[in-house]
């Protein structure tokens, strides 16, 4: 049989059963972080020198120091749908790439975690992901066309024939090409890719976009391709030589 | 001693104690007891209670502190001026690292190694905020704890006009939850405590512009103004908590309750965040002639703007009274 309470027992009762209720809903609402990681519903292209995702999340302070050396403003922090991921930053890179217009890696730099690993220091040591030609049956290279005007209304790129030091807007650097080639041309790491004949006839015009291993991901081919969606995306973290 | 470690227990959630008085507060107790100093402090309470006026000499530099420390970072990274770059989770002020000690705490525990970076931002932070004592991180600097603070107002007019009341929780549960969080950073290897920190979703929409996250923000403060009178602050937070922890270890600044001086009307009790600190100022349970404030405090000031007798006041070892 129950015991009789008291009123002041029944209070003190009632008190740690709402206070374990609002412990439990507060430690069930975080966890509820796991999901969207889990999932991996945020397959991120993150900033040049992530540490491997489980251990970026972890190490991670979610502070922002890159997003604010960032000259080009590529990089993002993440909202709460990412979960565990909230405040870490990303980069979208068809809206703003990095393009390494730092000259270094400035947002390595800034990391006081060491989240972005310290331990490179030049824009080819970078891998975040490698580029990937996605839909080559609109490739303007590959259907043997120019490029006339602005390439993407959107977006910053240093062009060190324009300025040396600062990003300029995309929209206003128009271009005039007889074969489009902005994925090679304006891509910021040498032999990361290249245009091939797609045959041996010397009268034909196409080419096609072949992306090697020095390819870091920066994203740079994604945000130029004039395409829309474009042509070449990334694949975030995908290694060279990985299925 | 025991009394500091008593402190400490109570910040964890233990109820105040009662310690034995020395010489002199026994001496006050006892004349306070007298049926005629009893006449004459009821007089005096009742005389105060009619011309009551409610002082804010403290709040404006408090309010001021975490505007102006919220601000600069907002200003540093809209204007370019490089002063405090970065959030309240981490930053450098003026090149030099600092580190939210709670944020850190969780990185270390989920990456399982640690920075010289983040050492000197933890040492820095640390250094700093033990100076400043108790948990003034809070009230000084959290950006939490001022719109906290602005719902506490609503909560305690419509509670005066009983539309709401309040459902205090079991202040053990804060510790309970530090464990929790930290012991989960650990095994799961995320920091699973700032998914749902308003600090740091509050600092960062501050500066980088709010999201989704705000509406848990929003959220915690409805439940305060309508059902759990500063439930975050509380009862919730690991961050306070850590800084309880390091502020609570012998550190200069301190608020002092002056026994003499005290009517024990309670008004400080009435205003303060953590009223347990404030135990000592109720009739016959001072040990000491001068007590100070334990380590639960976050320094807010409110008990001092409150008192009208001058009985609580800031204390600078080795200084002068503050005010």
């Amino acid at each position: 049989m129950a015991k009789q309470l008291t009123p002041r027992q029944q209070k003190e009762r009632r008190t740690l059963l709402l206070s374990a209720l609002a412990g439990s809903a507060t430690v069930a609402l975080s966890l509820m972080g796991y999901i969207p990681v889990l999932k991996t519903l945020a397959a991120r292209l993150r900033p040049p020198g992530a540490l491997a995702e489980k251990a970026f999340l972890a190490s991670c302070i979610k502070c922002g120091q890159c997003v604010q050396v960032c000259p080009v403003e590529a990089i993002k922090l993440a909202d709460a749908g990412d979960g565990f991921g909230i405040g870490v930053p990303y980069i979208d890179a068809r809206a703003q790439a990095c393009d390494f217009s730092c000259d270094a890696v400035q947002c390595v730099l800034a990391c006081p975690t060491g989240a972005l690993t310290h331990e490179i220091d030049k824009k080819e040591q970078v891998r975040m992901g490698l580029a990937r030609l996605d839909r080559p049956d609109v490739c303007l290279a590959r259907l043997g066309q120019g490029f006339k005007g602005v390439a993407r209304d959107i977006g910053l790129h240093r062009y060190v024939e324009v300025d040396r030091w600062n990003p300029i807007g995309i929209a206003d650097h128009p271009y005039d090409l007889e074969l489009c080639d902005l994925c090679v041309r304006e891509c910021p790491i040498e032999n990361a890719i290249s245009l091939e004949p797609m045959s041996d006839d010397p009268a034909d015009k196409r080419r096609t976009p072949v992306v090697h291993e020095a390819c870091v991901g920066c994203g740079m081919c994604e945000m130029i391709c004039p395409v829309d969606p474009a042509a070449i995306v990334i694949d975030e973290r995908k290694v060279w030589g990985q299925a | 001693m025991r009394y500091w470690l008593d402190s400490l227990r109570m910040m964890l959630g233990a109820e105040p104690q009662r310690l034995d008085y020395t010489e002199a507060a026994k001496a006050q107790h006892d004349f306070k007891a007298e049926p005629e100093q009893r006449k004459l402090r009821v007089a005096a309470i009742r005389e105060e209670l009619a011309h009551k006026q409610t002082s804010y000499k403290w709040r404006k530099w408090r309010w001021s502190s975490i505007i102006i420390i919220n601000v600069l970072f907002v200003i540093s990274y809209w204007f370019d001026v490089q002063l405090v770059e970065g959030a309240l989770t981490a930053s450098r002020f003026i090149g030099f690292h600092m580190a939210d000690l709670n944020a850190a705490l969780q990185v270390v525990l989920a990456q399982k190694e640690i920075l010289i970076n983040l050492v000197i931002g933890i040492v820095t932070v640390g250094f700093l905020w033990w100076l400043a004592g108790g948990r003034s991180f809070c009230s000084w600097a959290c950006p939490y704890h001022l719109v906290a603070e602005f719902a506490e107002m609503i909560h305690l007019k419509l509670a005066d006009k009983k539309i709401v009341e309040d459902h205090p929780l079991d202040r053990r549960l804060r510790i309970v939850l530090w464990i929790v969080f930290a012991v989960l950073a650990f095994v799961t290897g995320y920091t699973v405590f700032e998914t749902i920190s308003p600090v740091g979703i509050l600092s960062r929409a501050l500066i980088y512009g709010g999201g989704l996250a705000l509406i848990w923000v929003a959220v915690l403060l409805l439940i305060e103004i309508f059902y759990i009178r500063r439930f975050w602050c509380r009862y919730i937070c690991p961050i306070g908590l850590t800084y309880g922890i390091v502020g609570s270890a012998g550190s200069p600044v301190h608020v002092e309750y002056l026994l003499e001086n005290c009517l024990h009307e309670g008004e400080c009790r009435k205003v303060c965040l953590v009223p347990h600190v404030l135990e000592i100022t109720k009739k016959g349970r001072a040990h000491d002639v001068k007590v100070a404030v334990g380590a639960d405090c976050t320094r807010c000031g409110m008990c001092i703007e409150a008192c009208p007798t001058g009985a609580l006041n800031f204390k600078i070892k080795g200084l002068g009274d503050l005010l």
